[in-house]
């Protein structure tokens, strides 16, 4: 019999999401877990590095990658895990985009070690004590990741062959990309697997949008009950279906929940949140500065707005905190 | 910092900004030559990435420029323009650069003198404020080496 393909799994700065994701594959794990060989999936398995590193190079067929890369041992895992691999899958929104993690971008190292471990409210730490990469406790040398200032998509540390979108990948979405791999007829190198329309063409209220779209109130998700009749962002609620690559299956609408974005963009989009910002400012329907003002007042966070999932991946990728530019 | 010379790129309509901007050169006006214009059709071309890509690029500020209000060659482009300006001015607040790195001036095809005023104003701004450095390689402070590549953009 031949050799099954071997696969790994990894997760960097991530929630478990994308590892719930894996096993929401439900019976078709069983399949997908028949066909293949897994190397590595510290969620589930026990496999070591020296396990990974033993590995002639290329002998992985696929690594699936998830989490967005944050901390040095993220970087050593998925630069090994590339050199190991004949094909990388960046899975889910954070390896794809930076994800929400990446929001952390608007912040750096000091002011979040600052927060976490000195200012925050349920924090007690008498001594001061911060992680450092070296520390000695017991007559032993202990070494902890480094972390970093900046959150970063997969792609901007190692090469990608192909993402899988969402926050999590739904099933099918999954499904497909395994089948994709495992019957040999993948897209061209550096697609996104799933479709290139916007989330609009497939979305059930799409019949619902009128032909001019404005608005003259925004509406935040608590504040109201959603029709379920009628196009979110024709009743105030700022969904980012027109500039978001479908293929989800409209999750998020059918619960009557503006999409935020988790897919990303679409392929002629360079930078998703400038884009989305573009598309659903224009529809705000004012003229005059003080309205416009006032109606703004309503999007109190952008960044956390339209770049809930792609603020690492977008073209300036970080807040600039000034002075130390590199 | 005294070689500096900030680097503005120019998002001109046609119709109006754009138009301003020949008067200003037929008229032989001298005006800060930091300005790269780019013409497009309408002012509601202007879209928010362009901003970021020329920040991205070099760029330290960018100058969008378009008809009056009312005056609009398609009616309303230069109100989406509008919108979307005061939306990403909340959104460089949060990104930590400087709302003034980012104009959006109403000039009439015979405001040939507001081309300049405008711009000198704009130059001598980002004089002031200085070069716009978008940080690029995320590292720890003391963490030696290069980031890898990265596809994006």
């Amino acid at each position: 019999m031949a050799e099954k393909p071997k696969v790994a799994f990894y997760w960097c700065g991530s929630c478990g999401g994308c590892e719930e994701a894996v096993v929401d594959l439900a019976e078709d794990l069983l399949t997908v877990a028949e066909a293949v060989d897994i190397v590595l999936w510290p969620v589930a398995m026990d496999f070591k590095k020296k396990d990974v590193e033993a590995l002639p190079d290329g002998a992985i067929v696929a690594s699936f990658i998830n989490g967005t890369v944050r901390l040095s041992e993220h970087e050593e895992w998925v630069k090994l895990l590339r050199k190991k691999s004949q094909l990388v899958f960046a899975f889910g929104s954070c390896a794809h985009l930076g994800g929400i993690p990446g929001l952390a971008n608007l912040s750096n190292r000091q002011e979040i070690f600052q927060w976490y471990y000195h200012e925050g409210p349920t924090v007690h730490n008498p001594s001061g004590a911060v992680p450092t990469p070296d520390f000695k406790a017991n007559g032993h040398a202990f070494e902890l990741p480094e972390f970093w200032d900046t959150a970063r998509a997969l792609d901007q540390v190692i090469e990608v062959d192909y993402y899988i979108p969402g926050c999590p990948p739904p099933p099918h979405i999954v499904k497909d990309a395994v089948m994709k791999l495992l019957q040999g007829n993948l897209p061209p190198k550096g697609s996104v697997l799933a479709g290139d329309r916007a989330l609009c063409h497939e979305c059930p209220l799409n019949e619902t949008k009128p032909e001019k779209l404005l608005i003259k109130d925004v509406k935040r998700p608590h504040e109201v009950v959603p029709k379920p009749d009628e196009c979110l962002l024709a009743q105030g609620l700022l969904c980012l279906g027109p500039v978001t690559r479908g293929g989800c299956g409209a999750l998020c609408i059918n619960a009557h929940m503006p999409c935020t974005g988790c897919f990303g963009p679409m392929d002629h989009i360079q930078d998703f949140g400038a884009k989305g910002l573009g598309a659903l400012a224009s529809i705000l329907d004012y003229t005059e500065e003080d309205d416009l003002d006032r109606i703004l007042e309503k999007i109190p966070d952008p960044v956390g707005t339209f770049y809930k999932y792609s603020l690492p991946a977008s073209l300036i990728r970080r807040k600039n905190m000034g002075g130390k530019s590199s | 910092m005294s070689a500096y010379e900030p680097k503005i790129v120019g998002i001109f309509c046609n119709w109006c900004a754009y138009t301003a901007a020949d008067l200003a050169g037929i008229s032989r006006m001298k005006y800060a030559p930091n300005v790269r214009i780019v013409r497009v059709m309408c002012s509601g071309r202007f879209d928010p990435q362009m901003v970021f890509w020329a920040f991205k690029h070099g760029a330290d500020g960018v100058l969008i420029a378009g008809c009056h209000p009312g005056d609009c060659h398609y009616q309303e482009g230069n109100y989406k323009a509008l919108r979307r300006f005061k939306l990403l001015q909340k959104l460089l607040d949060q990104l930590g650069i400087e709302r003034e790195r980012v104009r959006l001036e109403w000039i009439s095809a015979s405001e040939g003198e507001k081309v300049k005023q405008v711009i000198d104003e704009m130059t001598e701004t980002l004089r002031r404020l200085g070069p716009l450095r978008i940080q690029e390689t995320p590292q720890a402070p003391e963490a030696v080496g290069t980031a890898g590549g990265g596809h994006h953009g």
